[in-house]
């Protein structure tokens, strides 16, 4: 069998790469005739040409490629005749080639309205690299510029110009507004609006009459007798199917241009196929590529003996021009006769949102995002599955915008068939699938479906079918601490507190079973301590922490044990310096400055512990809590004592900082930092509570952490004083002790947290939930409470005794520790 | 093995049951032996095990969390939380993980004893 294609673009090259995939099943002979000099190229994306990637980059595929897979490729010799009665077409270079089949896929030619002058010097249309290559040559001559068009492609065309230095550039549309196959007055009003912001001017109903200038063009002229002055134009005013080949070999084409096929994309030549946008689909031209891939891959499948049929194409799209979001599904302009519209729009930040919904209020039949399209997959779906509506259906818009969208109860409501992935055509059913197959990652999803793995749109409902998935099969259940306890942390401090239960014990009696385990006994010893912050070794509770704060310090390799001393604010004296430096010495530890201003001596036996710590508070140190999931640090930048750019004393804020929430124990440690100013040198915008300075106070960022994903903190509050600063940490910080789960850094707890940041500051700012005095009143006693564990433990003989390694011989240390020796320091041995 | 170890138990002093906190820990020197043994004081059990953890062999089990699985007493490695049965030191939570050598706890009066094996203690010796 021996097929010979018409035209190598995007659908062209398609149906070759459909072909192959073909090839073990039919030997066949693949012939392209392509037109330009290069083989096919992504269409698509020719304006990122603009941004430096080159002409290679675009390629869909080399010309090695053509040759691996034994297709003859004819470049920069277009077809100039078909011979349906032998079969054969002839070529520009004269190449005859005979077929079985024949498929023409000739694409389209920008559509150029017949003005005078469209044959100046600097009128250029916006079609092929060849256009692109001819603009930027002409571009430095030109200081304005204008496209006609202003549907997408001219939108593109805009953007090119501005990429190329013409920022002075008009859009020019003949109709009442911008993409009016895409969007209504009112999306266009909004949009226009945006480009303005990016300098883009555009121009509405406007008739062009003549082009203006001698030899090259020096403006244009509308029929409104208006003129605009421009050096430069480009023509995308839409596009013309390429039938003149199939024309003048007799085949039906369109009134107004184009192939006509059927549902197996064949002409009224049944050997001869057409595909692309070259082709006269039910009335239709289809001008997005998906479509013309579709068509492929159906005219593909026939040749080969498949029976699929093309019956029309969703032309739903969502995409980002220049920088906005635009996206446009279903019947965007339903009449109103037969429906009611929901439309939203914020003229501030520019965004525009309209869904249409049958009179019943049931199904959703289609609508228009502009500026902000988060929502636009799960419109869309909900638009093709014909999903019943819920009872407010406004939701569905405001719901993203108020941050707490729940697209996860969204996916689960879909029909399996519901297609998912529409450039890979995968379904709802299959990637369910795939999760109850044990592939529960993304990764694995998509290696295994190849949904999400072409433009990606699809993620993050990829994400939310994995997680349905999973519940739906129990793997995350209920949210309880463990076996021992079928409560959440969070019910678990309320049922503590209102029971004022102090031990572990007491809480495994009221509310537990079994014996406990190395999973609630943690989170309780935690609420515990959050709650009314006992010395944590008391009521025999020292059994329940964990390993580090039971024995208040960090257990390290070799099972030795490092010490922190707290350094508030990373602010020491020399004296203290010393020490450090002859305690170190004298317990042989290795030392090291820690990221958090503090210095860290490792190497510690367990029973040489309370003797360090005796020497470190008769020097005036107390325990820093490194081993707690508590206040770690605030670190400092020097401040405006010293700092010739310091605005306020950070270091004196974050020493009281410090001390204020020093032992405070929290589901996970806390980190904190105070800068003098806005160069940020303390890193504040990476902790869970940082703090900057600025001309008129502070200005307080929360919900930040480093690790191994970073997250910036956000602001909370603006330009603050210092006792207003303190009074919403306390709130944040008992706020989140009080409701996020075990072993969650703020950043997680706030990602988690309905409403988001808008919430939090809601509860701590204006006291929504009219808590804030009880969450001042319970740090406070916290802040009372405090006293340092390591002091209670070097003053009290019967804590002293734990710190030994063997319990009836007190005096030995544990004989297989052991170290080696680096840059003058000891290291542990390596474990194995 | 099992029937030599119960036949040739011979019992060592080990601490006062007052020296063990409620539900935790400590480690006993025996020769040149580390046994973890721990004290379970809800359903007044004793365990006893070695304290070397096999995983990255580290002398640390003693200083452990203790607790229950569905009944069975285990232990948590303060390194990376593997878990450990009291009753026959399989790890619970790593099927390919060395199982714990486990030892006889006897309490007389206010006195715990464990009981090592001789063959068991002569198979040690050899590691």
């Amino acid at each position: 069998m021996k097929i010979v294609v018409i035209g190598n673009g995007m659908v062209g090259y398609k149906f070759c790469e459909k072909m192959v995939a073909r090839y073990s099943l039919h030997a066949s002979e693949l012939v392209v005739f392509g037109e330009e000099p290069r083989p096919a190229y992504d269409r698509v994306h020719l304006t990122s040409w603009f941004d430096g990637k080159t002409a290679d980059d675009l390629l869909l595929a080399t010309a090695d490629w053509y040759v691996e897979n034994g297709i003859r490729l004819h470049l920069g010799d277009p077809v100039l005749r078909i011979d349906r009665e032998n079969k054969t077409v002839q070529s520009h270079k004269g190449i005859v080639e005979t077929y079985d089949y024949l498929v023409i896929a000739t694409g389209s030619a920008a559509f150029v309205p017949p003005v005078p002058g469209m044959d100046k010097k600097g009128v250029f249309i916006y079609r092929t690299i060849e256009d692109l290559e001819m603009m930027k040559a002409f571009a430095p001559n030109a200081r304005s510029g204008a496209v006609i068009g202003g549907g997408l492609l001219g939108l593109e065309a805009a953007k090119a110009l501005l990429d190329l230095g013409i920022s002075n550039t008009h859009v020019i549309e003949f109709s009442s507004r911008l993409m009016p196959r895409q969007i209504d007055d009112q999306g266009s009003a909004i949009l226009q609006n945006k480009l303005a912001g990016l300098g883009l001017k555009v121009l509405t109903g406007k008739n062009t009459r003549e082009i203006l200038g001698d030899d090259a063009i020096t403006g244009l002229q509308f029929a409104d007798d208006t003129i605009l002055e421009t050096d430069i134009l480009v023509v995308s005013a839409g596009i013309k199917p390429r039938d003149e080949l199939a024309k003048a070999a007799g085949l039906t084409t369109g009134p107004r241009g184009g192939i006509l096929v059927n549902e197996q994309m064949q002409t009224s030549d049944p050997y001869i196929y057409s595909i692309g946008e070259c082709a006269l689909f039910n009335n239709m031209i289809y001008g997005l590529v998906a479509p013309g891939y579709e068509m492929a891959e159906v005219a593909a499948s026939h040749i080969t003996g498949e029976a699929k049929a093309f019956t029309g194409f969703d032309m739903s799209t969502k995409l980002k021009l220049i920088g906005v979001d635009v996206a446009s599904f279903g019947d965007p302009f339903a009449d109103p006769e037969s429906c009611h519209s929901i439309v939203f729009e914020d003229k501030y930040k520019g965004t525009y949102k309209r869904i249409n919904i049958t009179t019943d209020g049931q199904f959703l039949l289609g609508g228009i995002l502009i500026g902000d399209a988060a929502a636009y997959n799960m419109l869309l779906q909900t638009t093709r599955n014909k999903m019943v509506l819920p009872a407010n259906p406004e939701d569905l818009l405001l719901g993203a915008s108020r941050g707490t969208s729940d697209a996860g109860a969204g996916v689960t409501a879909l029909p399996d068939e519901a297609m998912i992935c529409s450039c890979e055509n995968v379904s709802k059913g299959a990637i369910c699938q795939a999760v109850t197959d044990g592939h529960e990652t993304l990764d694995d999803v998509k290696k295994c479906t190849k949904a999400g793995t072409c433009c990606g749109g699809c993620t993050p409902m990829v994400k939310d079918l994995i997680t349905a998935t999973m519940k739906a099969q129990g793997k995350y259940i209920r949210n309880v601490v463990c076996e021992h306890f079928p409560y959440s942390r969070q019910e678990m401090l309320d049922l503590i507190k209102v029971k004022s239960l102090r031990s572990f014990d007491e809480v495994l009696d009221h509310y537990g079973e079994g014996e406990g385990c190395e999973v609630c006994k943690p989170v309780v010893a935690s609420i515990l301590a959050s709650l009314w912050n006992d010395m944590i070794l008391d009521k025999g509770n020292d059994t329940a922490q964990d390993s580090n704060d039971r024995y208040l310090a960090n257990i390290q390799k070799g099972g030795t044990y490092s010490v922190v001393p707290r350094i508030p604010g990373g602010e020491i004296t020399p004296e203290k310096l010393v020490v450090i430096g002859e305690i170190g010495t004298k317990y042989n530890l290795y030392t090291k400055i820690t990221g958090g201003q503090r210095i860290d001596l490792f190497g510690a036996h367990l029973s040489d512990l309370p003797n360090i710590w005796e020497e470190l508070i008769a020097a005036g140190f107390e325990s820093g809590h490194a081993y707690g999931k508590a206040l770690r640090t605030v670190k400092s930048c020097v401040g405006s004592t010293w700092c010739r750019f310091g605005l306020h004393d950070s270091v004196s804020f974050a020493i009281r900082i410090e001390e204020r929430y020093r032992g405070l124990r929290a589901p996970h440690k806390l980190k904190s930092a105070v800068s003098g100013c806005i160069r940020e040198c303390a890193e504040a915008q990476s902790k869970d509570f940082g703090i900057i300075a600025t001309e008129k106070g502070w200005n307080l960022y929360v919900c930040g952490n480093g690790g191994s994903k970073p997250q910036h903190a956000q602001l909370l509050a603006a330009d603050i004083d210092s006792d207003t600063c303190i009074r919403y940490i306390d709130r944040f910080l008992m706020f989140y002790i009080k409701t996020a789960d075990p072993l969650t850094r703020t950043a997680t707890w706030l990602n988690k947290l309905d409403g988001g940041m808008d919430y939090l500051r809601n509860v701590v700012l204006n006291d929504s939930l009219g808590i804030a005095a009880q969450l001042e009143a319970e740090m406070q006693m916290l802040v009372d409470n405090y006293k340092c564990e390591w002091r209670e433990v070097v003053e009290n003989p019967e804590l002293r005794k734990r710190f030994s390694h063997f319990i009836n011989a007190p005096e030995d240390k544990d004989p297989t520790v052991k170290f080696e020796t680096m840059r003058a320091q000891k290291k542990a041995a390596e474990w194995k | 093995m099992s029937t030599i170890h119960t036949t040739s138990t011979s019992w060592f002093f080990a601490c006062k049951t007052s020296d063990v906190p409620t539900n935790g820990g400590v480690c006993v020197k025996y020769k040149e032996e580390q046994i973890a043994l721990f004290y379970f004081a809800r359903r007044n059990e004793w365990y006893a095990t070695q304290n070397l953890c096999p995983h990255r062999r580290q002398m640390a089990l003693s200083r452990g969390m203790t607790g229950t699985v569905k009944d069975e007493p285990k232990v948590a490695c303060p390194f990376h939380k593997k878990t450990f049965s009291l009753k026959d030191g399989r790890c619970l939570s790593d099927e390919t993980e060395c199982a714990l050598t486990t030892y006889p706890v006897k309490i007389v009066d206010d006195k715990v004893y464990i009981g090592v094996d001789a063959v068991v203690e002569m198979a040690d010796a050899q590691i």
